[in-house]
């Protein structure tokens, strides 16, 4: 018998509509990436006695219990209570599963906490974007990373943070070994040269991966102390117009970020077309409609910026629009 | 003489010192490591006893005030040379045990190793005191003992500090002060005065065997081969030695005046690139391997045959350093089992030869 459900309402429960009858998928969260193995057991365990025994591992970093009858979704969400309370979120009820499916999963590398390369916490980043962020129903995709390498594909989300140190260089301390220049050429962006045996840094050229720093022997290469970040906004895939994140801010601090993806939402609430499905629409198209500056002057409202931010004018996207024209030429 | 201070005493006593002398000491420096908020031990000058990292070993040595990473020795323009003024103010070093051996390595190489003494070297040198942080226990990667040099050699400090738990629990500090002068700076803020040792260490869990001689055919032994792939020649573990003392020099002109400039005194090291090279194209050590076996040789034999004792003081930082897991007492070690087979072999050889006969 079909069990009388509000599908809707199931879905904003982060619970799947499954393609058979009957069956649904819980979706866990782990923002930031980073989850407990005491709860992974709990995961593990639901997925053993009201799944089909097998976990999905979602691309944004979620875990995906399958094969879930309909009618024990309320043992689930008892059982999903002690995860949802060891993931630091931002949800006071914790018996009724998660709350909330748009605002997607905060996506995060590892980060300075087992990368070589990473330049901040991503995971602890993460978890604050998600404390300021969710539970929400508006369709936004956050994702950080730790250096330039993008690991974690940040130019595909609505914002894409990437970490940044500025190089802090003490010529009293190099030897002009010229590790940094070499690493900074093979590893980076080329942005360091010898001159007169000491070492100059193209500025505009840097991305502040912190690979000079990494490499000096002698620490002559240091860590600013303030992390920096780059923020690349409106990367999509989907069927229309996919295409990567570009660059809007670089040189930006961690509280300005928050407070613009806050910000955000209220544009989003100004201008989005209701009439999408399920009323979720990319914000990208929603920039495409409005214009950039209009997006800017929402997302920017009482947000200072640090001295050292560079904001771009204008940005520009690119990317098939298959809504135009997809022949292969 | 040997005294014990309670802390704030202690304090006074670096502060009353911080008056007489720049102090140079291991600094806990937050943030400047090579990863995002990691830290690094490095010397640099305080002022007080708070600013010091007293407990552990330092990552980069403290021989940087006596040979600077990178020293200008003189400007020069059309006909002239001009030699930049020194600080000459007396300088106070905190330092260990094994750093103590090793000044014993930098003053043999700029003072004792050529007709004259290196004039850059003793400007600074003639004004350096030294004070020495005692060794509870062996640290990381430390192998003093096996080279000797856990004890500070006899009158080469001038006075010492050591943490303890004093009688009624809370932290002292003893001070062993051979030099009168300085006594007198701290006999009246101590509490007590007693017979003082400086604490040293007795065993490391790093132990190291030195080939009492090295045959030639080592030059061809494949226990350098290894070095090929592992080591990037990055030259951190000559630049955190306390032992090394290569430099190389840099005469610059400057850009916008080439009449202009100055001539550089940096550090090198025997791993980087470029060390070997000669007029003309020609490079002596190419490959990693190549490297490794002249530096390993150069700390535990070459340097001995010259000057009669070991240059590594075993205090390990070269290992802590290594970015690619290179253990230099496993390097030493490898060296011994190699020496050692090559004996055996040569005696076996000889043997054989002889049952012939």
């Amino acid at each position: 018998m079909t069990q009388d459900i509000n599908v809707k309402a199931l879905k904003k429960n982060a619970f799947r509509q499954s393609k058979v009858r009957g069956e649904t998928a819980s979706r866990v969260r782990v923002p930031g990436g980073l989850v407990r193995a005491e709860d992974m057991v709990r995961i593990a365990q639901i997925a053993e006695d009201f799944g089909n025994g097998e976990l999905f591992l979602t691309n944004r970093q979620g875990v995906e219990i399958p094969g879930i009858k309909l009618e024990d979704m309320p043992k689930v969400q008892e059982r999903l209570k002690p995860i949802i309370e060891h993931a630091h979120i931002n949800q006071e009820d914790t018996d009724h599963g998660y709350m909330a499916s748009g605002t997607r999963n905060i996506v995060a590398c590892p980060g300075k906490r087992l990368c070589p390369f990473g330049c901040y916490d991503t995971t602890a980043f993460a978890q604050r974007m998600d404390q300021a962020i969710f539970p929400n129903n508006r369709h936004v995709k956050v994702a950080f990373t730790g250096c330039s390498n993008d690991c974690a594909h940040v130019a595909l989300n609505d914002f894409g943070i990437i970490g940044m140190t500025e190089p802090q260089y003490d010529p009293n301390r190099c030897v002009a070994c010229g590790a940094c220049v070499k690493y900074c050429q093979s590893r980076s962006v080329s942005a360091l040269k010898l001159v007169n045996d000491k070492v100059v840094r193209d500025e505009n050229k840097c991305i502040g991966c912190g690979v000079c720093v990494v490499y000096c022997p002698t620490r002559a290469w240091t860590r600013s102390k303030e992390h920096y970040f780059r923020v690349k906004i409106m990367g999509r895939t989907g069927k229309q117009n996919p295409r990567l994140a570009q660059d809007w801010l670089r040189w930006v601090d961690e509280d300005s970020i928050v407070k613009i993806v806050q910000n955000t939402y209220a544009y989003i609430d100004e201008y989005i077309d209701e009439s999408k499905p399920e009323g979720k629409e990319h914000i990208g198209y929603i920039v495409d409609r409005t214009g950039f500056e209009e997006f800017c002057k929402w997302a920017l409202k009482d947000v200072e910026l640090g001295p050292k931010t560079q904001v771009a004018k204008r940005v520009y996207w690119d990317g098939k629009r298959y809504d135009r024209e997809n022949e292969l030429v | 003489m040997g005294y014990a201070l309670g802390m704030d005493g202690f304090r006074e006593v670096v502060g009353a010192l911080a008056g007489q002398y720049r102090l140079w000491a291991p600094v806990l420096k937050v943030g400047e490591g090579r990863f995002t908020d990691t830290d690094v031990v490095r010397y640099d000058f305080v002022t007080s006893a708070d600013e010091i990292e007293w407990h552990t070993r330092s990552d980069y040595a403290f021989k940087e005030i006596l040979t600077p990473l990178s020293q200008t020795l003189f400007y020069f323009t059309d006909g002239q040379t001009t030699v930049p003024p020194a600080d000459t103010r007396d300088v106070l070093v905190f330092l260990r045990a094994c750093d103590l051996c090793a000044l014993r390595r930098l003053d043999q190489v700029y003072q004792q190793s050529g007709p004259r003494s290196d004039w850059f070297y003793d400007r600074i040198r003639d004004h350096v005191r030294f004070a020495l942080i005692g060794c509870p226990e062996s640290q990381e990667d430390c192998f003093c003992v096996s080279m000797g040099s856990n004890v500070a050699p006899a009158g080469s400090y001038d006075l010492s500090v050591d943490f303890v738990a004093g009688t009624d629990g809370e932290p002292q500090v003893l001070m062993d002060v051979p030099a009168a002068d300085l006594a007198a700076l701290v006999a009246p803020r101590a509490t007590a005065e007693r017979d003082v040792e400086p604490a040293h260490v007795t065993e490391n869990e790093t132990k190291v065997t030195v080939p009492a001689e090295v045959p030639n055919s080592i030059y061809k032994s494949d226990i350098w081969a290894e070095y090929n792939a592992r080591c990037i020649e990055c030259g951190r573990c000559n630049f955190v030695c306390p032992t090394c003392t290569c430099y190389t020099m840099q005469d610059v002109f400057y850009t916008d005046n080439g009449k202009v400039g100055e001539r550089r005194r940096v550090a090198a090291s025997c791993m980087v690139d470029g060390y070997t090279n000669v007029a003309g194209g020609g490079q002596y050590r190419r490959t990693a391997g190549d490297r490794m076996r002249f530096k390993v040789l150069h700390k535990v034999y070459d340097f001995r045959r010259r000057f009669g004792y070991d240059m590594c003081v075993g205090c390990g930082r070269c290992t802590t350093v290594c970015p690619e897991y290179i253990n230099f007492a496993a390097a030493v070690n490898k060296l011994a089992d190699a020496c050692a087979a090559e004996a055996a072999a040569a005696t076996a050889t000889k043997e054989g030869a002889g049952a012939n006969a």
